[in-house]
């Protein structure tokens, strides 16, 4: 099931690079407007939760991409 | 008087023919086969004229040639070189080397005799 | 009671113990048991980002923008997942090349300019000075604010004495002290400081310790928790809008603006640099940074808008600066240990940030700026000093003290009219100019050293003209008309609504202009100029930098050099000792005995090289070893051959050579060819002219004599009968010369035909018998035929031979005496062969004639007394019948002995040549 380790190299650079682009949406204006409206969820602002949010999930992502290719 | 004419000619067969030709016009004959017979008999007959083949044994044609005009005493001897060849090469040397006349084989008998007539003719 | 001195006191204490996590890190390294071989270590190390921007800045922010203060840590998270492309390739490149700095990276590439490399040191040092004036600021301000502990006091205006008065300035000497302590106690060829890291790492878990507890303390301790504070925001209209969206900063291109910027400056900030490649021990670090770094940033800034929004409730607006908000809360809860926590926090934040950073700017001032210029006054002889390592850290030192006075002197003129956040934009804005250079240079192989230059210069004065001075302006050092009527008056050129654009904030109008005018020039630049030489080699070190060995940039030289040269050099920049250790090291390398018998070829030289630039850059590294090496220069063409030089030319040559040697050959063929065609034209000549003369002969005689007959009638009729006869004789004998001559003619030429018959020899040998019969009678030669019994048959043209055996017995009976001549004919059957032998005992033929006597025309006989009988054709034609049959034919005779002419025949069908 393992590929070679050239095309898991490049399987990685190609997911990073997809992680960076959808980065750059996240958190650019037409999003962040979306969310910057007034409301709460749970008490903290709307805005505040989907960054931090959004944030801790983009991490997360780029943590998966890139430690599940050590593992292999 | 008759004049005398000496034949050099290596074919047998040519050279009945030229013996019976000059005997008829009435010229006196001396035939000789081979060059070294030729030139013996230069030199101890006065000779007006040689019929001199180019292809002889012993002594060639060409050198004898060279050598009758080498000699003083032979000055007034006249050359008739015969040659079956026919080479530009051949007919050019032995002019140079002081032949009066040449002919090729084979020759019509009139010309022939034309010739030595008029090289006999007094100069 | 917080006394001054206390505070010094932890201040030291507390630098104290990063000293000694510093000299412990660095005798691991020594030991070999590295301790910061540890991708944890690494992330950690590089949230050297974080300094008191972050800690003390961002809160600062948050209280006038809201989430404004995050672009700053979205941008290095977006870039972690680009460093897969970017900063990976940076790290392999700066290896394989021993960079040790960004202005040495730049200068590198760009064929080792000395030139981009003092520019790019200019730029740093200029742009980053103000971010240290910011640290600065940062220490001496909550240094005041501790001391009037536990009252919350503004400290007062800052800045007002120069110098000897002011502690600022003390406190930037004391941290010129550290910073000299620790990066320039050795000079290392790789520019590795481990035990700064591991100090480094260790503040990061200061750094974040503190900020989470005075988050938690604010958030839980002060209040009920985040949704608390925020309930409590929202009932107040002013924070209201904070939450949602930013205020006068929250515009788009202001977010968009910064979280470019941010990303440039997490890859070209000289600390970072320093600390993500330089530092880097191993390439596989970099993996668990991308994502750790990025929560690193994440965790430490959960609490900033709470610890904002608790901080605007607590205190009213305008009275205690938003900057100040992470002591001063604690403080105005008598939290005397949080407090501290955060003093330190703070502290540490600053100190890190200002010593690495200094210490990778002191190394660019010292091999990029200095060394090149000290190098090119040659009345200074350096090249010919014994020990220049002390001499390099001296400028070292000088460098950081320097720069921190520098740093001082601005955040003296300008400290007070901006906000921390503010004034750290602007040196972000000065290191993004590196951004087309360096991303350029390494994608780019058209990127060339003149591009460079010149994009860099024309952002660098952009940035100048449009953010520094302006800064200078809004503090009162420049007349405040240069902004807002633009320089000389004209509206145009207002600095910071350059050409009229409005509507942008000074840092997005900056970028927007200065990396307009960078790019631009960078790329159309480079398009209009070929590379030279060494810019194409290190250009294609840098691109292909995946592709290339680690010794691949000694290909691109080419010369010679002396070992103790070499080692005499580096001995004087990096200490005999260290020289003598790194080639032993070497040495062993290229499996060789001992330091003397390295061979001095261009690897050589390059590693040499590559030792030297660890301690002086790659620039100033280059001139020392053209000082010591001759070299022979590369021209553009030879540079980009190299690669494919070997194989190319060699087959090339190897063609030519083997054509030549078939050109020999073939001139060879043709001249011999040549020689015997010549020889042949001249036998043909000969052939021809015997023929012609053979010919004419009997034809003279036939002709004269039909003529005597024609002119004597009269002629006796002896005389006439004779000479018909020799008429009749030439004709015949005419004729059989024409008919010999063809024959030889179509034999030779292959023209005849040949038959092959089965056939008994003794038959032919019987017929030609008695076809000579009167022949033999004529002559008086007895002719005696000896045959076997039984004799096999053969296959040959039985015509053919026939042809021979009369031949031979007419020529037999021609040369015998008359009456006593004695002919025999024998054969014999031979192995494989039949054996005739024609014994004559004639008169023998000479030796001298025997060789001759097979040859055309040629006839054998005493010239002086015989006349050769036939045409001399005959012999020649027997040959060659016999030849073509597959036998020989030749003569054996001793004169005066007789004569015997012998010929085999092959009984193999094979021997026959074809018909």
């Amino acid at each position: 099931m393992s590929l070679p380790h050239a095309v898991r190299t490049e399987q990685r650079g190609q997911r990073l690079a997809a992680l960076f682009l959808l980065g750059c949406l996240l958190f650019n204006y037409p999003l962040l407007q979306l969310f910057a409206r007034d409301g709460t969820l749970f008490g903290i602002p709307l805005l505040y939760c989907y960054v931090f949010g959004a944030w801790a999930a983009l991490i997360g992502l780029m943590a998966l991409v890139v430690e599940r290719h050590e593992r292999e | 008087m008759a004049r005398h004419i000496l034949i050099a000619e290596d074919d047998t067969n040519i050279l009945i023919s030229i013996e019976f030709l000059l005997s008829n016009a009435g010229y006196r004959v001396t035939t000789a086969d081979n060059g070294a017979r030729a030139w013996s008999a230069l030199q101890t007959q006065v000779c007006d004229l040689v019929v001199l083949d180019v292809m002889l044994p012993v002594i060639d044609g060409l050198e004898l040639c060279r050598r009758i005009r080498a000699a003083d005493n032979l000055n007034a001897t006249k050359i008739l070189m015969l040659s079956a060849r026919g080479r530009d090469s051949e007919i050019a040397t032995g002019l140079e080397l002081g032949a009066d006349a040449y002919m090729t084989k084979p020759f019509g008998t009139r010309e022939f005799l034309e010739s030595v007539a008029r090289l006999l003719e007094p100069a | 009671m917080l006394t001054g001195g206390i505070i010094v006191v932890a201040s030291f204490a507390y630098v104290g113990l990063l000293f000694a996590i510093a000299a412990y890190g660095d005798k691991r390294a020594d030991a070999g048991r590295s301790l910061i071989a540890n991708p944890y270590i690494y992330a950690l190390s590089l949230a050297v980002y974080c300094t008191s921007w972050t800690f003390y800045g961002s809160v600062g922010r948050a209280a006038t923008s809201g989430i404004g203060f995050l672009p700053i840590y979205l941008g290095p998270t977006l870039m972690a997942a680009l460093w897969w492309f970017l900063l990976l390739k940076m790290i392999r490149i700066s290896k394989a090349n021993r960079i040790t700095s960004i202005a040495d990276f730049v200068a590198s590439r760009y064929g080792k300019s000395q030139l981009l490399g003092g520019l790019v040191t200019i730029i740093a040092v200029i742009g980053i000075i103000p971010y240290i004036a910011l640290q600065l600021k940062a220490i001496s301000t909550s240094f005041s604010i501790i001391l009037h502990y536990p009252g919350v006091a503004m400290p007062e205006k800052l800045g007002t004495q120069l110098f000897i008065g002011d502690n600022t300035f003390y406190i930037a000497m004391m941290l010129a002290a550290f910073t000299i302590l620790f990066g320039t106690r050795h000079l290392d060829v790789t520019e590795r400081h481990e035990g700064l890291v591991a100090a480094i790492a260790f503040e990061s878990v200061v750094k974040l310790v503190a900020f989470i507890a005075v988050g938690l303390f604010v958030t839980y301790g002060m209040y009920n928790g985040f949704t608390d504070i925020f309930q409590r925001a929202r009932e107040n209209p002013q924070l209201h809008a904070l939450m949602a969206e930013g205020g006068e900063s929250g515009s788009y291109t202001s977010w968009a603006s910064l979280t470019l910027l941010s990303m440039f400056a997490i890859l070209f900030l000289p600390r970072q640099f320093q600390i993500a490649v330089v530092e880097n021990v191993d390439e596989r670090h970099l993996n668990k940074a991308i994502w750790l770094f990025p929560l690193y940033l994440l965790a430490i800034n959960i609490f900033v808008l709470p610890i904002a929004l608790g901080g605007l409730l607590h205190f009213p607006a305008g009275g205690v600066d938003a900057d100040t908000f992470m002591l001063t809360l604690p403080i105005a809860e008598k939290q005397i240990w949080i407090a501290g926590l955060a003093f330190i926090g703070g502290l540490s934040a600053a100190t890190g940030m200002v010593i690495v950073e200094t210490i990778a700017l002191s190394t660019m001032v010292c091999n990029d700026l200095v060394m090149p210029v000290l190098l090119r006054l040659r009345w200074l002889r350096l090249t010919e000093r014994r020990d220049l390592s002390r001499l390099l850290l001296g400028i070292r030192r000088g460098a950081i003290v320097g720069i921190l006075t520098l740093g001082y002197i601005y955040f003296y003129l300008a400290g007070e009219a901006y906000a921390l956040v503010s004034i750290g934009l602007i040196s972000f804005s000065a290191v993004a100019q590196f951004a087309p250079a360096i991303i350029g240079g390494m994608f780019w192989k058209g990127g060339n050293r003149l591009g460079a230059i010149c994009g860099l210069s024309a952002g660098f004065l952009i940035w100048l003209y449009t953010l520094l001075l302006p800064s200078f302006a809004k503090s009162g050092w420049l007349p405040i008309t240069f902004l807002s009527h633009g320089l000389g008056g004209m509206e145009l050129l207002k600095p910071q609504q350059l050409f009229g654009l409005q509507g942008l904030d000074e840092i997005s109008h900056c970028l927007f202009w200065s990396l307009f005018a960078n790019i631009g020039l960078y790329i159309t630049v480079s398009l209009l100029r070929r590379p030279d030489a060494s810019e194409h080699g290190q250009a294609a070190l840098f691109v292909d930098a995946y592709r290339q060995s680690p010794e691949a940039g000694s290909r691109f030289w080419r010369g010679s050099a002396s070992i103790n040269d070499l080692l005499a050099l580096l001995g004087r920049f990096l200490g005999p000792a260290r020289a003598h250790e790194a080639l032993a090291e070497y040495a062993q390398q290229r499996h060789v005995q001992s330091m003397e018998s390295i061979p001095a070829d261009a690897d050589t030289v390059h590693h040499a090289e590559s030792l030297l630039a660890g301690a002086i850059g790659n620039a100033s590294a280059r001139v020392m070893i053209a000082s010591v090496v001759e070299e022979e220069p590369l021209d553009i063409d030879e540079v980009m051959h190299i690669i494919d030089e070997a194989s190319q030319v060699l087959a090339y040559s190897r063609q030519l050579e083997h054509q030549s040697r078939e050109l020999e050959a073939a001139t060879n063929d043709l001249r011999s060819a040549n020689l015997r065609l010549q020889e042949l034209d001249r036998l043909k000549d000969d052939f021809i002219s015997t023929v012609t003369h053979e010919l004419r002969t009997p034809l003279t005689s036939i002709r004269a004599f039909t003529e005597i007959l024609r002119d004597n009638p009269k002629l006796p009729d002896a005389q006439r009968e004779n000479f018909l006869g020799i008429v009749i004789r030439e004709s015949e004998r005419l004729t059989r010369l024409i008919n010999q001559v063809l024959d030889l003619s179509k034999i030779e030429s292959g023209n005849t035909a040949w038959q092959s018959i089965q056939f008994d020899m003794r038959d032919v040998i019987h017929e030609s018998a008695a076809a000579v019969g009167q022949l033999f009678r004529d002559s008086g030669v007895t002719l005696t035929l000896e045959l076997p019994d039984d004799a096999p048959e053969i296959v040959a043209d039985r015509d053919r031979v026939m042809q021979v055996m009369m031949n031979l017995l007419s020529n037999a009976a021609k040369f015998c005496a008359s009456g006593e001549g004695r002919v025999v004919v024998k054969l014999t059957h031979e192995a494989q062969a039949l054996r005739v032998d024609a014994i004559d005992n004639g008169v023998g033929i000479s030796v001298e004639d025997q060789a001759v006597i097979f040859d055309k025309f040629r006839q054998v006989g005493d010239t002086l007394t015989e006349k050769p009988k036939g045409s001399g054709l005959g012999l020649a034609i027997s040959r060659q019948i016999i030849e073509h049959l597959g036998g020989r034919l030749w003569v054996t005779s001793q004169p005066g002995a007789g004569a015997t002419f012998s010929f085999t025949l092959s009984l193999l069908a094979a021997d026959v040549r074809p018909a």
